[in-house]
């Protein structure tokens, strides 16, 4: 099928396209981006007013199958990202079984071919069953398709198993994601170590645990001349280790949740379990640092590390409950809420931040653009569209998320994925 | 009635002309929840109780057909026994249950329990339970009363009411005050409800730890804070000194119970440099030879004993007050 995108304010910064455009999609490619395209097409979409992006790649995401598919599968999770507008991302392997081998990689692709919505990468486990000890058989993994490995989730402690992976991952050419987190220094704790966490008498988690290991992690990567790539970064001082390091010429890339910028430690006030995750929600002085890191280019990519956990992992006790929030349906907006409405980044800066970026990272060569011959992944977005993240309404099989009820303005309405339109979201 | 009379007696007679204070809260989570004036108006309530246990017949029919549970996930020989003393005092009908720590491994949560419970058609649970926000969590859950008898570290609100309430009774006031909290901050619930309690009411709070003891950010809450248990102790009215919890001293603090006495240690030779009738709190148990010596729990300054009576008057006045609170609008 054909479809011609009518007079959409196209934001495509490889192209350095920034203005009125019509966009012509034959069959799952893109043909044409002109000012006026004039040819007869089997849908057109009139997207004046809108803005129309390359499809957003959420690559940090953790879709729950194989084995937890009451919380999330990859049918749902996709659906979910597409009604938040990301028509491509790439899952972590913290499921059960572990995407530890080329096997476990090409069952999940057997679902994903039947089931997905949205188009899904994955990320393969650095260390078999992500134990942290033995390195997983890297060449095969990229062999089958990952384009990544992390043991998101589980850092990788003992730092001669990490510099002997990113000594791997260099040779097969794949990234790295690094969740960084001493478990030395974050032991048990449940929040941001800090006033709240003392008088709610809850266990903290001190920044250097993400610190001290995101300098441990940038150095090895150096030592053995790979890519890293640091997912979910919170605290101040890691984004400083991260400037510091890009001018140093390091290869490093790094990444920030939506709620990372968002939310500050004080959402979890009330033992409010929705707002515990991990890394933890920061005080504002991260949160100016990171949202200063997302304009300066030192944060290369917005991801939302969505993570669905089951009522009864969430609805208990604070220090026992799950860590993390989902955010495929949240992360446009809240980038949109935080980033773009309060004048940090401008819309060209988050079609950077969560397309163009995240698709170089991740090697993806026909997406994050309208080159003729790329992808048709589209986002079309409403910038002015009203809406209220209702519980009813999240796509999601999970409905863990600190910001239900929320009302947010600018909404993805329509998405295209490999010419596939999907439209009224 | 009687009672509220009597509250009424004891405002004119201080010549404060106090407007009346009505509660309105169903539960007790934490001290910080609660206004000064309702901390006042529990005090005074208290001490209204206390007239009780000093008759023969120790039993008033305040709460006669209410149903009190007692459920406890944490081991609690003073508290368990002072809060079923209080309902008993009270006519009330109690029954306790002890639990292993709840966990999700373990079976039915505790929200489960609260609800089965409260299907029990029962009026107060009272809880003690190892997790912080535990009772916080059940107050949401749950329509019926909520009494926190110590969440993990968060707050252990009857206990810091009947410390202070010890104190009132020795000096006459609260404010102005200097309180020294000595001992393991961090982990203590008894610490925080202090805190909250003793600011409010106007006293000068210091907390006085070994410096891996000492909770993040706790200047913040309005007290002073030094290593130095002789600084601690040298201004102080009051030292309320916390129990060195040896079996979960996780950041070994102290490599052990003798060096912990030789540093922190509550002695006749430290109290020489203290203010002559300085009061010594103990929340419980006490260790001897750990936090402080036999001679200074047994001394002419301790109230530590005192302090248990107190808790039974505390106790009986948060039972009373929640479950007769007029709704919250």
């Amino acid at each position: 099928m054909n479809t011609l995108i009518k007079q959409g304010h196209v934001i495509d910064p490889a192209n350095g396209r920034d203005g009125i455009f019509d966009i012509l999609i034959e069959g799952d490619k893109i043909s044409n981006v002109a000012e006026n395209i004039n040819k007869k097409t089997e849908k057109v979409l009139n997207a004046e007013n809108k803005i129309v992006a390359p499809g957003l790649i959420d690559m940090h995401v953790h879709l729950r199958e194989p084995g937890r598919e009451d919380i999330e599968t990859v049918a749902s999770g996709t659906r979910a990202a597409l009604s938040g507008g990301i028509t491509s991302l790439a899952c972590m392997p913290n499921t059960y079984p572990a995407i530890d081998s080329a096997r476990e990689i090409e069952r999940l692709k057997a679902i994903i071919e039947k089931d997905a919505a949205a188009r899904v990468f994955i990320t393969a486990a650095i260390t078999k069953g992500r134990a942290g000890k033995e390195i997983t058989d890297i060449k095969a993994l990229k062999k089958e398709g990952a384009v990544a490995v992390s043991d998101d989730g589980e850092e990788t402690q003992d730092a001669s198993i990490m510099l002997e992976a990113l000594k791997k991952a260099k040779e097969n050419d794949i990234l790295l994601i690094s969740h960084c987190e001493n478990k030395k220094v974050s032991k048990d704790g449940v929040m941001n170590e800090g006033v709240i966490a003392t008088i709610l008498g809850l266990r903290g988690i001190p920044k250097k645990a993400e610190y001290e290991f995101v300098e441990r992690d940038i150095k090895l990567a150096g030592k053995a001349k790979a890519k890293i790539h640091i997912a979910h970064v919170s605290a101040k001082k890691s984004v400083e280790i991260i400037r510091k390091a890009k001018k140093e010429g390091i290869s490093v890339t790094a990444e920030a949740t939506p709620h990372h910028f968002s939310l500050e430690e004080n959402a979890c006030r009330t033992y409010d379990t929705r707002a515990k995750i991990n890394p933890p929600l920061r005080s504002s002085d991260d949160i100016d640092a990171v949202k200063e890191g997302l304009k300066d280019g030192t944060i290369d990519v917005i991801a939302s590390d969505h993570a669905p956990h089951g009522k009864h992992e969430k609805e208990i006790e604070f220090d026992m409950a799950a860590f993390g929030i989902i955010g495929l349906e949240t992360s446009l907006a809240l980038a949109i809420a935080n980033l773009i409405d309060k004048k940090i980044i401008s819309w060209k800066k988050l079609i950077e931040l969560m397309s163009v970026n995240p698709a170089g990272i991740l090697g993806l060569k026909n997406k994050g653009r309208f080159s003729a011959g790329a992808d048709a992944d589209i986002t079309i977005i409403d910038p002015e569209k009203e809406w209220v993240y209702a519980k009813d309404s999240i796509r999601s099989k999970s409905k863990n998320s600190p910001f239900i009820n929320r009302r947010f303005k600018g909404k993805a309405i329509s998405v295209i994925v490999g010419g596939k339109v999907f439209e009224g979201l | 009635m009687a009672l509220m009379k009597s509250l009424y007696a004891r405002n004119r007679d201080n010549m404060t002309v106090k407007k009346p204070v009505i509660w309105t809260k169903k539960d007790l989570l934490g001290l910080e929840y609660l206004t000064k004036e309702e901390i006042e108006l529990i005090l005074d309530s208290a001490a209204s109780f206390k007239e009780v246990l000093a008759r023969p017949l120790r039993k008033v029919p305040t709460l006669r057909g209410k149903t009190i549970v007692n459920l406890f996930y944490e081991p609690s020989t003073r508290t368990r026994t002072s809060f079923e003393l209080a309902a008993k005092r009270l006519s009330a009908d109690v029954i306790t249950i002890q639990r292993e720590s709840s966990s999700i491994q373990k079976g039915e949560t505790l929200i489960d329990t609260g609800r089965n419970l409260a299907a029990l058609k029962i009026d107060i649970i009272v809880v003690r339970h190892n997790s912080s926000g535990a009772a916080v969590m059940l107050s949401r859950a749950l329509d019926i009363s909520i009494v926190n008898a110590g969440d993990g570290w968060h707050e252990h609100p009857t206990q810091a009411l009947l410390d202070i309430l010890t104190l009132k009774e020795k000096r006459g006031r609260v404010r102005g005050l200097n309180v020294s909290i000595i001992g393991d901050i961090a982990h203590s619930r008894v610490a925080r409800s202090n805190i909250w309690g003793l600011t409010k009411l106007g006293a000068n709070v210091t907390v006085c730890a070994p410096k891996k003891l000492i909770p993040a950010g706790i200047e913040k809450l309005g007290v002073n804070v030094t290593t130095n248990v002789d600084e601690a102790i040298q201004k102080a009215d009051a030292i309320n000194i916390l129990r060195m919890q040896f079996e979960r001293d996780e950041k070994k603090a102290f490599p052990s119970r003798m060096a912990y006495f030789k540093t922190y240690g509550i002695t006749e030779e430290r109290l020489k440099k203290a203010k002559k009738n300085i009061i010594v709190m103990h929340p419980g148990p006490i260790n001897r030879g750990v936090e402080l010596s036999a001679e200074v729990a047994d001394g002419a300054n301790s109230v530590i004993l005192e302090q248990v009576t107190n808790g039974i008057a505390v106790r009986m006045a948060v039972l009373y007050l929640v479950s007769t609170a007029k709704k919250e609008k």
